[in-house]
């Protein structure tokens, strides 16, 4: 993340994400495949890392190899196969959501995973309690514990929307997308923008 | 490759004198009162340097009517309209926290030569 100043003078919290250029491998349509649907394809890989099915893919779309796949429905514009998208899909002013995986934090406990509030002290008879999530309910009757209770686990590593981040600016010399506040994941991983 | 760096050039938009901590400073910046808009001049001594990048601030210590006061300024905010270099200290730190201890005439900076 970085931040850029705006007209009035004011600093806002931006990432820069690198959008494109992405290939259109394949368009899915209503007749052949029951959906319509756009594929695109972003990031070079090596031909020796292609599996045969997938370089016969990427072939056919008269491109090179590339690490990602996705498939967006509802693309706004007629797309034809093999065509090159680049960052101009965006400008200054748009809201975008911008969906990716979230950092993984592991298998955690409540106070982390669901904001529970810990005991909230040390004393009154507290000496190994202190995160803790109580009790889980009641007694004989229900004789179980509700589904969806929230309890500790693994937290993190999910797929993660944020919607309506605002695009600041649009550098399409380098592909570069940059928009206001936090988008989910680590540093270089990818994520997926819709508008 | 280095994509940030790229974004903060491009957005890095006043061109300052270069200083560093221990330099008195004077800087002209934009408030605006409602709708009039015009330039104070707040003059002090720079006390550090923080951050790089789009990040930048400098933070400027002065003396008004016995009272210390300290300014953060961004390097890059637009509502810095110039920054004059008035004298160059001659300091052995970068960060002069020290200097909120000390009034009067320990508080002075030598000049650098």
């Amino acid at each position: 993340m970085t931040s850029v100043f705006d007209a009035d003078g004011k600093q806002i919290p931006c990432t820069v994400i690198e959008a494109g250029p992405c290939v259109v491998t394949q368009v899915k349509t209503v007749e052949t495949d029951g959906y319509s649907a756009v594929q695109l394809a972003y990031d070079e890989k090596k031909e020796k890392k292609t599996t045969a099915a997938l370089a016969g893919h990427f072939k056919k779309a008269g491109t090179t190899p590339k690490r990602r796949i996705v498939e967006f429905k509802y693309f706004e514009e007629e797309k034809k196969q093999g065509e090159t998208l680049t960052v101009e899909l965006f400008s200054e002013g748009d809201y975008v959501d911008v969906v990716g995986t979230s950092k993984g934090k592991g298998f955690q406990g409540v106070v982390k995973r669901h904001n529970f509030s810990g005991v909230g002290g040390q004393t009154h008879g507290q000496h190994n309690r202190l995160r803790a999530p109580g009790s889980l309910g009641a007694a004989s009757f229900p004789s179980r514990v509700f589904k969806g209770m929230r309890m500790a686990g693994q937290t993190g590593n999910q797929r993660v929307k944020v919607q309506n981040l605002r695009v600041i600016k649009v550098y399409p010399e380098k592909n570069v997308l940059v928009v206001s506040g936090s988008v989910p994941g680590a540093k270089g991983s990818y994520v997926i923008i819709e508008k | 490759m280095d994509l940030i760096k790229f974004v903060e050039e491009k957005e890095a938009q006043n061109e300052l004198p270069s200083f560093r901590a221990g330099d008195t400073v004077s800087v002209h910046y934009r408030i605006t009162e409602g709708s009039k808009e015009r330039t104070q001049v707040y003059q002090g001594v720079v006390i550090q340097l923080n951050s790089t990048g789009a990040n930048k601030t400098f933070t400027v210590r002065k003396v008004s009517n016995s009272v210390g006061v300290e300014r953060i300024f961004p390097v890059n905010s637009p509502a810095i309209v110039k920054v004059e270099v008035n004298s160059r200290g001659a300091v052995r730190r970068s960060k002069l926290y020290y200097l909120r201890q000390l009034t009067g005439r320990k508080a002075r900076i030598k000049e650098k030569r």
